[in-house]
């Protein structure tokens, strides 16, 4: 599970590649702020691909018609019911499909997709959340490790940190501050010293993003737009991240809210750590990602910098160059796939 | 505040006011004779009709119903809740003295399936689909199909009779002075009729429970928790506890009339001297100043039930309460100082719905959503 060209053993070979100019690494091209530190990337998803078990509608159907056949042949062959149930065939749904993602030091990567194509699953992935039925694949490696379930899990709230969409996220009936404080970890005397620092760290936060120390005393449902917005990031910020992983954040927020929401998580790249940045609105995107992976079909077609967006020449798949001639700022032409394939509102 | 209250009693007394004038209607529609219920099939027969009429005159069995009731109703005004024929005492000390009985049973019932239903509903959903939440189910299931009576005659059998562990029936002990009963005692007698209403009683709170945990299990807001690095039982704990509690206590709340009339039957499988059991004697016993007040009292119990969950739902929710001056004091505190062009908040709500990007509004066609 060593990453092959990327090991730590032989740096130099990866660091000696030309970035700017080699068009393609590692299945994506490079922003001029895409760092290598220690010689390897903040996080790598490589062939990743998640289903679900689920029971087969249509076979059991006909399954059914199947028996029904049978049994006017040979009635006293019928299965019992309760034999049919436990019986009941499963398949099995992939919704995303060899996925390969990479997210440097210093940068904000946007994944841009359309709501629905399973963008929410790969930010799962990366947390280590999957549900009881999932089955996912692939290879992830953070901070020059190769994680598997148990240590992703063991990640969440420390290296790697969720910014979730909306104050929805937040338990309605405790206040805020205890909320962005999180649950204290260890035992005893342990415990109370966590709770203690993470006290500090909160009031800390919140004089950094200029929120009041009586907005702890809120409940979620009492914050304003700019308020909730700034305190998911205190959450986000809480553990120390090296990277927070962005679900829509900027839904809902009018346009000066949503600017100031990516200043932040620009402002936090800018200092070292890294953003997958989950997004629909690729205008939005392109005017602070540093890299942009375009996410269709439960795949990322094309991983490139936010320069190749100057130039349709520049962008090597066709639906990336579909979304480039959907640009305001040019033709505004939608063809017919993407309109059939791509963009189901 | 004063309007609350006031519709509050209001609604009270038109509830009160049906209740008796439906238990009045309903008693002189039956056709159980109260001189024959009451004075018995012999000495009724031994009876000239001359006596008859004159107890029938006495009991005013021949009054219009209408008058009767104006009547008890004036009486009830004046805090006379009449006299039962059956018991020849005060309705009042009749239901004074059962009541303590059947509140106490009650009470227990109501505590126990509350706390055991909450925490098999919890149990079940944190084990969802495994052998602990089809255990709860089943139980669940079977219980609410199964009649109180004939759990409370199968407990009998099995408890009492097969095993020995508790008493037949009756509040206390048979043949020892009323003085020499233990609260043990009490407490021993007490035990079966409690237990199998509080058996009966689990299901709808553990089912609710365990239905609610899911949506709480699957919330955005767990997922949040669990994403920052909480496990499951611990974001139930934390968040999930908080959120179950309300809706299983207003549920409980409500469950009040449920254990009364589960009361009625277990105390009359047990031979119990609660108000159920009374309320069975006055029904089948003409006694219509009896139930009509075993009617008032339990209307009013499972009012103030369905009071309480209301009341406790604004006090401690924090969403039903008005906003505070603090929120708003706070967000004109919380501007950050490089903010002078702090846009018009998004409101919680607003925000929490899918709204349309910020961005240009015909950009919807344009961008990849």
């Amino acid at each position: 599970m060593v990453e092959p060209r990327e090991a730590p053993a032989v740096p130099e070979a990866h660091e000696s590649l030309d970035h700017q100019r080699s068009a393609m690494h590692h299945h994506h091209s490079h922003a001029a702020d895409s760092r290598h530190g220690c010689g390897h990337h903040l996080l790598t998803v490589e062939d990743l691909s998640v289903a679900f078990r689920m029971y087969d509608e249509t076979a059991a159907e006909a399954a059914r018609t199947e028996k029904a056949g049978e049994a006017e042949e040979a009635p006293g062959r019928r299965p019992s019911a309760w034999r049919r149930y436990l019986g009941a065939p499963q398949r099995e749904v992939e919704v995303i499909h060899q996925l390969n993602l990479s997210v440097h030091e210093g940068e904000i990567v946007a994944v841009v997709g359309a709501s629905g194509s399973g963008k929410t699953l790969l930010a799962d992935a990366v947390l280590g959340l999957f549900e009881p039925n999932a089955l996912v694949r692939g290879r992830i490696w953070f901070d020059g490790e190769p994680m598997d379930a148990a240590a992703l899990a063991a990640e969440r709230g420390r290296g790697i940190a969720l910014m979730p969409q909306s104050v929805a996220s937040l338990d309605p009936l405790m206040r805020v501050g205890r909320q962005v404080e999180g649950a204290p970890r260890g035992r005893r005397a342990a415990r109370r010293a966590d709770a203690r620092r993470r006290a500090e760290r909160r009031r800390e936060l919140f004089a950094r993003y200029g929120l009041d120390e009586g907005v702890a005393r809120l409940f979620p449902h009492e914050l304003s737009g700019g308020m909730a917005r700034r305190v998911l990031l205190c959450c986000a910020l809480m553990g120390n991240p090296k990277l927070i992983v962005a679900d829509e954040p900027t839904p809902g927020l009018d346009l000066d809210l949503a600017v100031r929401a990516l200043a932040d998580l620009r402002a936090f790249a800018d200092g070292g750590g890294g953003v997958m940045l989950i997004t629909h609105d690729i205008e939005l995107a392109l005017t602070v990602a540093d890299r942009v992976a375009v996410f269709r079909d439960g795949t990322v077609v094309e991983e490139t910098a936010v320069a190749s967006f100057a130039d349709p020449a520049l962008l090597a798949h066709p639906f990336s160059r579909q979304l480039w001639h959907a640009l305001p700022e040019h033709d505004f032409a939608v063809t017919d796939t993407a309109v059939e394939r791509g963009v189901p509102c | 505040m004063v309007k609350y209250i006031a519709s509050q009693i209001g609604r009270f007394a038109l509830l009160l006011l049906a209740v008796a004038v439906v238990t009045f209607a309903l008693v002189s529609l039956s056709p159980v004779d109260p001189l024959q219920a009451n004075v018995g099939q012999a000495a009724l027969l031994g009876m000239s009709e001359e006596k008859r009429a004159a107890l029938a005159a006495w009991w005013g069995a021949d009054t219009p119903m209408h008058e009767r009731f104006i009547a008890w109703a004036g009486g009830l005004l004046q805090g006379d809740m009449g006299t039962s024929l059956r018991y020849n005492a005060p309705v009042a000390d009749v239901i004074a003295s059962r009541a303590a009985n059947s509140l106490v049973l009650m009470a227990a019932a109501w505590v126990v399936s509350g706390m055991l239903g909450f925490a098999l509903g919890v149990a079940a959903a944190l084990n969802e689909g495994r052998l602990i939440d089809r255990f709860v189910k089943g139980y669940c299931f079977i219980l609410a199909a199964s009649p109180t009576f004939w759990v409370g005659l199968l407990l009998l059998m099995v408890f009492s009779v097969w095993l020995g562990w508790f008493p037949l029936g009756f509040s206390v002990p048979v043949g020892v002075a009323a003085a020499d009963v233990t609260f043990a005692d009490a407490l021993h007698h007490m035990a079966l009729p409690a237990i199998t209403l509080s058996v009966v009683g689990v299901a709808n709170v553990a089912l609710h429970t365990r239905a609610k945990a899911l949506d709480v299990l699957a919330s955005d807001y767990v997922r949040f928790a669990r994403a920052r690095g909480e496990h499951r039982g611990q974001a139930m704990v934390r968040h999930g506890l908080r959120n179950l509690v309300l809706p299983a206590l207003t549920l409980q709340c409500a469950q009040i009339a449920e254990i009364f009339g589960g009361s009625v039957l277990v105390e009359e499988v047990f031979s119990y001297p609660g108000l159920g059991q009374a309320a069975v004697t006055a029904g089948l016993g003409g006694d219509v100043a009896l139930l009509a007040g075993i009617a008032l009292v339990s209307a009013a119990l499972v009012f103030a039930g369905n009071l309480a969950a209301n009341v406790i739902y604004g006090l401690v929710d924090p969403r039903m309460r008005p906003v505070r001056k603090l929120a708003r004091a706070t967000a004109a505190v919380g501007v950050p100082s490089a903010g002078a062009t702090f846009g018009p908040s998004a409101s919680p709500e607003a925000s929490a719905v899918e709204t349309t990007p910020p961005i240009p509004p015909a950009s919807d066609e344009r961008t990849p959503r």
